[in-house]
């Protein structure tokens, strides 16, 4: 993997709007591929809208999204976004290879053959995340955690350079959770940029290396250790998670990845 | 068997059983993965009164019946659109509302036209009556929905698979939606000839419910959907020959019966 730790991605002034109703407003700040970025927020907060208009889901309204000095929609095929597990339609006949050779698609388009380029950068993919033995597995038969391999791997095969993952941990059982956050912590070690949405407080400071949090505008970011102690913040996010008020460690999650 | 095959009537009925089979079922696959049987059967029901008001306004060929279907789906299409916006109410419950109507429109007109053949050919169709221009057309059409199904596979698989995955990854999903929308409708007009508006349902959906039961991929189950109609067509006319039956009635339930053949032998799969 291409080490990219130089690259930056840079928001500015970017608001947008369902209708009459404003979703986000007022975001501004940098991040770098080797990141770690959580999305934290209320639910309404902006999370999704967020992750969305980076994905090119949503079109830009106000502000500038720049990547590597230039807009990012000039360069979709270097972000890959990853719904929640499930989120695709089920009993689909696609196997775990197929899934990862879609990643292929920005690379391909239409009309161009499936070469062996192509066919190198999904075995590399599937490889990376210790898919092979169940590559030909239907990907309904999987786990939620096995999904979001598969899913991890589809944007390496995609090559690209900034992954998008909407609460990558939900429905995730605990071993699932550890797996995932080891692969975050890999694929930003190898100069990945990771940003993901997330609920789970009291792992933030494990998983991510910073923080974005959001109440309908950007009420903080900086790095996690720090937003996490921010007395604004703990107002925000403790009162949309009152169950933890006095933050504790969650084993779950510590245990693994220490 | 070789008498049937004696016949010339019967030997383009043949043909045109292996060519609407094939491609209904190679159809199927998409409309399986897509979702919307129901749908496109609301939506068969509504091409009935663009037929009628072709064929009382103008000679009934199967260029006028074709574009009169045409005309009377795009309209249903847009006003279940519109009307859905308008009114808040569901897309679907709209379209059973207009095309419930639309289809009762259709008999009135067909009743005032004062020939009940015209009315069960186009309710029941009949393959073995096809001409050489409903061939022609049939093939035509063929080729432009196998060839835009199989050109543009790789996009509608990721869409269907997950819209959203699939625009992130620049696929135009909204356009790809209405183009196979529209190849789908193309599909079910020649298809109204052969078995009616009824039963064309029958052969655009149950080939890849057939074909799903043994396979894994979509390659696959486009491959094995379009063999599966095609099989499924031709053994339906020749049963329909032997036992003295409609056609497309015969056709319809050789598919049926696949089908429950199909999941006992998933179901014997599984045990086994």
């Amino acid at each position: 993997m291409n080490c990219h730790e130089h690259h930056t991605l840079e928001l500015n002034g970017v608001a947008h709007s369902y209708g009459k109703k404003l979703a986000l407003s007022e975001v501004k700040f940098s991040a770098q591929c080797g990141q770690r970025l959580a999305l934290l927020g209320p639910n309404g907060a902006g999370k999704s809208t967020l992750i969305r208009l980076l994905a090119g889901l949503l079109k830009k309204q106000h502000g500038e999204i720049i990547w590597r000095g230039a807009p990012l929609a000039q360069a979709r095929r270097e972000v890959a976004y990853l719904p929640q597990v499930d989120h695709h339609q089920q009993n689909f006949p696609l196997r775990v290879r197929d899934v990862v050779e879609m990643g292929r698609f920005p690379h391909l388009g239409h009309f161009k053959r499936f070469g062996k380029i192509d066919s190198e950068k999904t075995d590399e993919a599937i490889a990376t995340m210790k898919l092979e033995d169940i590559a030909d597995r239907q990907i309904d038969q999987l786990s939620g955690g096995q999904q979001q391999r598969t899913y991890i791997a589809r944007a390496l095969a995609q090559e690209a350079h900034i992954i998008l993952l909407d609460e990558p941990f939900n429905g995730l059982d605990i071993e699932s959770r550890c797996h995932l956050s080891a692969s975050m912590i890999e694929l930003s070690e190898s100069g990945h940029l990771i940003i993901a949405s997330h609920h789970q407080l009291e792992s933030v400071t494990d998983i991510f290396t910073h923080a974005l949090v959001l109440d309908q505008k950007q009420v903080n970011f900086g790095e996690a250790a720090d937003v996490m102690q921010s007395k604004e913040v703990k107002a925000i996010l403790h009162a949309c998670h009152p169950q933890h008020s006095h933050p504790v460690t969650d084993p779950t999650v510590t245990d693994c990845c220490s | 068997m070789i008498e049937f095959f004696e016949l010339n009537l019967y030997q383009r009925a043949f043909i045109a059983a292996l060519i609407i089979g094939y491609l209904n079922g190679f159809t199927s696959a998409f409309v399986l993965l897509h979702r919307s049987p129901l749908k496109l059967a609301a939506f068969s029901h509504s091409l009935l009164p663009g037929v009628a008001i072709a064929a009382y306004f103008f000679t009934l060929t199967a260029v006028t019946a074709f574009f009169g279907a045409l005309v009377a789906a795009i309209i249903i299409g847009v006003l279940t659109i519109l009307l859905s916006r308008i009114s808040k109410i569901h897309d679907e419950t709209v379209l059973a509302v207009l095309y419930t109507g639309a289809f009762a429109i259709g008999i009135m007109v067909l009743w005032r036209l004062g020939s009940s053949q015209e009315l069960e050919k186009w309710l029941l169709g009949n393959i073995i009556a096809l001409s050489d221009l409903d061939l022609k057309m049939s093939l035509v059409v063929g080729f432009i929905a196998v060839s835009f199904l199989a050109l543009y596979r790789r996009a509608l698989v990721a869409h269907l698979f997950d819209t959203e995955v699939a625009a992130s990854l620049g696929i135009r999903t909204r356009v790809l939606e209405y183009l196979s929308f529209v190849i789908l409708i193309l599909v079910l007009i020649t298809t109204l000839q052969a078995v009616g508006c009824v039963l064309a349902v029958g052969l655009i959906v149950t080939p890849a419910s057939i074909a799903r039961s043994f396979v894994k991929t979509p390659d696959a189950l486009f491959f094995l959907s379009g063999i599966v109609g095609a099989a499924g067509c031709a053994l339906g006319l020749i049963a329909s020959y032997y036992l003295d039956q409609p056609a497309g009635a015969s056709i319809t339930v050789v598919l049926t019966g696949g089908f429950l053949l199909s999941v006992l032998l998933k179901l014997k799969k599984g045990n086994a």
